[in-house]
């Protein structure tokens, strides 16, 4: 069998437990297309060793046979979760050197189920940006190209690499994190699947934190039934996570019925910006008319708080994000600057995080702090908790009014270029948020699902928010849609 | 128990060059709550470690790390809310507190600022003659201690001990209730042996187990009444705060200080600026540490990592049906049951070790020379020998033991002193001891009357002597007690020898 590597995982597994393929070969298949994919600047540190024993183990237990559904599957890690005795930076100068000491409590999970770990993903540095280019490790590059142009386009953000990993076919799934759209954009960037659960599905022990209210991992796949598979393996309750939920993990996968009559679909009046792109539109209507078609029915629904969203978000992610930050001191990890005679403590921090953190993560570390002092507490970060509770309102009514999903658009545009936004303004960039940020303010989990190109050939995702902890039934209706769009696009190589 | 009622006390006055000042002080005790483990982390609180030994990831502030609550420390600090009569607060939060220190790994301490664990409460302390200062205590909250940084290791480097960093500590918040230095230092003490009782704190100070933040301000005669009266802390004096003091002593010389200085400055027609400061011993002063312009901003704000604490009331009852009789009730009864005075129960439940001994050793025996037996002897020994409680060598079952000997007249007073001795230093049991060693006292007159037949017959000289000067009968009991090796029962030796000198 030929290109392994483009299996999906349903496939792989399926092929693994039949053993009509092992996994040592899935994941040479693997270990080959990412060396063979330096240009994609995907991954920042590749683990072949790692991988290969893995597999190896991968192997004894699937031949013992009643293996788990992840046996064997080569997966990408983003660089944001601890990985044992590998390097982990958040993609940040300030993490040089950083190897922990211990493994999340994803990561760790995915590898208990038999998955094989091929390296380390790229990212927006602490996962702070929507395009990848403030990592300090360069941009990782969409393997997506305009019809016709070379240009270099963005990945997305901050999962950038793991967006560009999956749909390069460089690995089968790849974890992501999820703070205000960073799974899901750039999902929908590079035509492929990516779910941010309930907040608390999955534990964040061990994921270097950004805004810890907001935070949550998800998987990025090739697929639906990918995500409900890989979803499974990474969530639970854990005891090191306060904030995770006590809840048993229901087999998302089975949940993939593909029907959805009787159900109902909330279509949000706030969500239909001015100036949308046609494409945008006409994306969103025919997805609409999908799940029409698939037996679902469309009511017309307001949430009425949408525009407050991402203002508060920009307050309330900053805000945590500067004390969650404020460990990164050059005291006991990472790196610290050089010191001039007669430096002390305050010019060591100074120097230390001037030289360690980026512009991005330095602006909202300032804008954190700004929010959270004395005199403007009240008036930017209570205010923000307020509109934050209001936008949760917002769709808890909805649901109690008997929606059962809401499809909404999951960017506004299609992939932009690489620089394009270099001298934007910074909250041309915070934009690319805009119909995200509200599902994670208000704690929900919500799917990225690619369902067509745009004029210039480039994939185009649509959202879909579900009830709090029913992804099963979310996933269901993005299946139903993934078949009714039957999008089967892939990007031609040409790194 | 017995309703002890008290007068307050007058506030301290200190009289200035334009009249006289009252002092206004409030408290923050920090207590380390009794755990064996810290209060997010798991990791161990046993002090003395390596340094850095007791350091869990979350305490190191590593990437990624999350805080758990320990169970033990929440029900530690209900425990002390009940223990002070509070209201304990079913629902409360944690916050963090934000600040740059290199012994501080989070960059910021876990604490409670807008929903503490404990609400209201109140201690009461004694000041002596019948009066007592009721000090209400605004709240307690849990928070995170810092660690250690070590500044004289080397002259380049600093370094830092994280063996503290999350160790669980109880902020307890007094009103500023407190009028005067010997005031503030017993309310210390009071609280120190309310939870000491409690076992919610060790109260070790030395170890910096407990330790306090004294606010300071000095208002003319008249003006505390009108901020009790109205709340309003206009009436007040600006106030400064003195850090980190452990030691009773130092407490009040550091606030005598800070209010002449206070006075001084006011009586000069300045104005005191509030402000931290630090007491040094050495040279008997406060210095500043910071004004108020320095004062750090803490961005305080609820801590996402850590869902509200939510208890249920049967859990705080659960709890409050296992509190242990409380100091004030415990003296009260030493008072009623056993009829000590005030002081000697006040001595026996300083501790509440020594009130339990004492309590075993006065079981079915004279409550009274108990307590003279265990002030007098045992802690004036145990003093000398530098021992307490904890270490004693002698069981309340063998001072229980010497007791019932002198009772039953089986020993006197004095041999009950050489047998204490001999257990102390020896041990074993003091009957048989007096027993095997024939200390027993000889009440049986015709042994003594031999013994003192024996010394007339040796002595006639003195026999004449003494019938011409009574006094020297003193003489023949000396010799009678000598020969029967202090046994003899003192009064019918007396007796006897005085009848056979035809005295």
């Amino acid at each position: 069998m030929s290109d392994l590597n483009k299996l999906t995982i349903a496939a792989a597994r399926d092929a693994l437990r039949k053993r009509e393929i092992t996994a040592a070969e899935l994941t040479e298949a693997c270990i080959n297309a990412v060396e063979g994919a330096d240009a994609l600047n995907a991954f920042v540190h590749k683990t072949p060793e790692i991988a290969r024993a893995q597999a190896a183990a991968a192997d004894t237990r699937l031949a013992a046979g009643g293996a788990p559904d992840l046996c064997g599957i080569p997966l990408g890690i983003k660089d944001l979760f601890c990985t044992k005795g590998v390097p982990s930076q958040a993609a940040s100068r300030i993490l040089e050197g950083f190897r922990p000491e211990y493994e999340s409590t994803v990561s760790q999970q995915l590898f208990d189920a038999g998955a094989v770990m091929l390296g380390k993903l790229n990212m927006d540095e602490f996962a702070m940006g929507s395009s990848n280019e403030t990592s300090c490790y360069g941009n990782a590059v969409n393997p997506w190209r305009r019809a016709n142009d070379d240009a270099a386009l963005t990945p997305g953000g901050s999962s950038g690499g793991s967006a560009s990993a999956v749909a390069a076919d460089l690995c089968l799934g790849a974890t992501g994190t999820d703070t205000g759209g960073s799974i899901r954009q750039p999902a929908a960037f590079v035509g492929i699947t990516g779910i941010k659960p309930t907040y608390g599905r999955c534990s964040r022990w061990g994921i270097v934190a950004f805004a810890s209210s907001l935070d949550q991992a998800g998987p990025m796949t090739k697929d639906v039934r990918d995500t409900a598979i890989m979803l499974r393996a990474m969530a639970g309750h854990d005891p090191k996570d306060s904030t995770s939920a006590e809840l048993a993990v229901p087999d998302f996968e089975a949940a993939l019925t593909g029907d959805i009559r009787g159900k109902t679909i909330g279509i949000p009046k706030e969500y239909r910006m001015d100036g949308m792109p046609a494409e945008i539109e006409k994306l969103w209507a025919d997805g609409t008319a999908m799940l029409k078609d698939a037996g679902a029915k469309i009511v017309d629904i307001s949430l009425p708080h949408t525009k407050y969203a991402l203002p508060a978000y920009y307050v309330i992610a900053p805000a945590e994000a500067s004390s969650n930050l404020a460990r990164y001191d050059g005291v006991r990890f990472g790196h610290r600057a050089k010191l001039a005679q007669g430096d002390g403590i305050t010019e060591m921090y100074e120097k230390t995080r001037a030289e360690g953190f980026g512009h991005e993560v330095q602006r909202r570390v300032m804008v954190g702090t700004y929010v959270l002092s004395a005199g403007f507490y009240d008036a930017y970060y209570n205010r923000a908790r307020r509109v934050r509770a209001l936008i949760k309102r917002d769709f808890d009514l909805a649901f109690e009014a008997g929606v059962d999903a809401i499809l909404t658009p999951a960017t506004p545009s299609a992939a932009f270029g690489l620089g394009e936004m270099a001298d934007a303004d910074p909250v041309q960039m915070y934009l690319n948020d805009v119909f995200t940020v509200t599902v994670n303010l208000a704690g929900l989990p919500g799917v990225a699902v690619p369902t067509g190109l745009d004029a210039k050939g480039l994939p185009l995702g649509l959202q879909l928010i579900g009830r709090p902890w029913e992804e099963g039934d979310l996933l269901n209706f993005a299946y139903t849609l993934e078949q009714a769009a039957g999008f089967v696009s892939k990007p031609a190589k040409w790194w | 128990m017995l309703d002890l009622t008290y007068e307050a006390p007058k506030a301290k006055v200190i009289a200035g060059a334009t009249g006289d000042w009252e002092l206004v002080i409030g408290m923050e005790v920090h207590a380390q709550v009794a755990t064996k483990a810290k209060l997010f982390s798991g990791a161990s609180t046993e002090f003395g470690a390596e340094p850095n030994a007791n350091v869990a990831f979350v305490d190191a502030g590593m990437p990624g790390m999350l805080p758990v609550i320990n169970e033990g420390c929440i029900a530690q600090a209900v425990r002390t809310g009940l223990g002070i009569k509070a209201q304990i607060n079913l629902r409360s939060a944690f916050d963090r507190k934000n600040y740059f220190y290199p012994d501080l790994p989070q960059g910021y301490q876990i604490s409670q600022l807008f929903h503490p664990i404990v609400g209201e409460g109140e201690v009461t302390v004694e000041m002596g003659n019948g009066t007592a200062r009721r000090v209400r205590i605004e709240r307690i909250h849990l928070e995170q201690d810092a660690g250690k940084s070590i500044h004289d290791m080397d002259p380049h480097m600093s370094f830092v001990d994280l063996n503290r960093t999350g160790v669980a500590l109880m902020e307890i918040v007094s009103r500023p209730d407190i009028r005067g230095p010997e005031e503030a230092a017993a309310y210390v003490v009071k609280l120190r042996q309310i939870l000491r009782y409690l076992g919610t704190c060790d109260g070790n100070m030395q170890n910096g187990n407990l330790r306090a933040d004294v606010n300071v301000s000095v208002c003319r005669p008249g003006d505390y009444e009108k901020f009790a009266a109205t709340g309003d802390f206009g009436h007040l004096g600006t106030r400064c705060e003195i850090k980190n003091m452990n030691s009773m002593r130092f407490i009040q010389m550091a606030i005598d200080y800070e209010a002449r200085r206070q006075i001084a400055i006011l009586e000069d027609g300045g104005k005191v600026d509030q402000e931290t400061r630090l007491y040094d011993p050495d040279k008997n002063e406060t210095r500043s540490m910071r004004s108020k312009e320095e004062a750090h901003d803490y961005r305080y704000f609820p801590d996402p990592d850590l869902m509200p604490l939510e208890i249920e009331q049967a859990w705080v009852d659960d709890i409050a049906s296992s509190l242990p009789e409380l100091p004030d009730a415990k003296k009260a009864r030493f008072m009623s049951a056993f009829g000590l005075t005030d002081y000697d129960a006040s001595v026996l439940t300083a501790e509440v070790e020594n009130a339990h001994y004492f309590e075993e050793v006065a079981q079915g025996r004279d409550g009274k020379t108990a307590a003279n037996w265990v002030i007098n002897e045992l802690f004036g020994r145990l003093r000398k020998e530098g021992h307490d409680i904890d270490d004693c060598p002698v069981s309340p079952a063998q001072l229980g033991g010497i007791i019932d000997l002198i009772a039953k007249g089986e020993i006197s007073g004095k041999i009950a002193k050489d047998l204490f001795e001999i257990v102390f230093t020896e041990g074993g049991d003091p009957a048989a001891i007096v027993e095997t060693r024939g200390m027993k006292q000889v009440t049986d007159t015709s042994a003594i009357e031999a013994a003192v037949e024996q010394v007339i017959a040796e002595n006639p000289a003195q026999v004449e002597k003494a019938k011409q000067n009574p006094k020297l009968a003193g003489w023949f009991v000396g010799q009678v007690m000598k020969l029967t090796g202090g046994k003899a029962n003192p009064a019918a030796v007396n007796e006897i020898v005085a009848q056979k000198l035809g005295l």
